[in-house]
């Protein structure tokens, strides 16, 4: 199963709306680095509303994906991130220190474009 | 109600034995956050079976003690076993080169917690949540 990933301007959109299997996360952090070295993206966001739980892999496979995409220039915001969800990770001892993040998709935009201007 | 059980051999199984446990959560009344922890606590226990045992088995079933109910998660294999439980129990400490949080995590999103595990014999763990 392949994640969509939507153009707008400079920017990728991405929103996960399946359950993450471990072959569609790694297959998803290897098609969004692709998408920002063929479109030449400055900034990514992705949205996870939908998603009801997050496991240590898919943490991982998140807070890699943020890094791998700084490294080419490209700066990641992970948004939509629901209450239970915040509650495991923390509760797991996953803190994603350092992983941009903002309230919903709206926010998150503005929160690329402020930090690619500034 | 009987018990659920998910043969855990395959990428495809973790997802199957974390469904499996959702929807009995879902039964027994869990809310949306302990959901959430069960579901968690099944992929991190299917995966190590997956990772380091390569087959083994997840069961879950709604337990009742007294005057509680709640989900028992059991995860049993026949793999090379734990060398140092203590280690493995440390955040941090992995040796598949991820994050270190699936046991100890395991632990602090369940209510109980057990583990035996004997060097080229296996591990059984089981967990369980109670509904509050």
């Amino acid at each position: 199963m392949r994640i969509p990933i939507l153009k707008l301007k400079e920017y990728l959109l991405v929103s996960v709306q399946i359950e993450l299997d471990d072959q569609t996360a790694l297959q998803f952090q290897e098609d969004i680095l692709n998408k920002i070295h063929e479109e030449g993206s400055r900034g990514v966001v992705i949205d996870l509303t939908s998603v009801d739980f997050i496991d240590s892999f898919i943490a991982k496979v998140l807070g890699d994906v943020v890094d791998m995409s700084n490294l080419m220039g490209a700066k990641v915001v992970l948004t939509g991130i629901q209450p239970a969800v915040a509650i495991t990770l923390v509760d797991m001892g996953i803190l994603m220190h350092g992983v941009p993040t903002a309230l919903d998709l709206e926010q998150g935009l503005e929160k690329l474009q402020l930090e690619l201007e500034g | 109600m009987s018990q659920t059980c998910v043969e855990v051999r395959s990428e495809w199984s973790i997802v199957a034995a974390r469904q499996a446990g959702r929807a009995v959560a879902k039964e027994i009344g869990f809310g949306s956050v302990d959901q959430a922890r069960i579901t968690t606590a099944i992929s991190e226990l299917a995966r190590n079976i997956y990772l380091y045992a390569k087959v083994g088995e997840i069961c879950i079933e709604k337990v009742v003690d007294a005057n509680k109910v709640g989900v028992k998660v059991s995860a049993s294999d026949d793999g090379p076993g734990i060398k140092d439980l203590r280690r493995v129990m440390e955040d941090g400490y992995t040796t598949s080169g991820g994050l270190g949080a699936g046991l100890p995590g395991v632990k602090r999103l369940m209510d109980e917690f057990f583990i035996d595990s004997k060097e080229g014999e296996g591990t059984k763990i089981h967990a369980v949540k109670w509904l509050r």
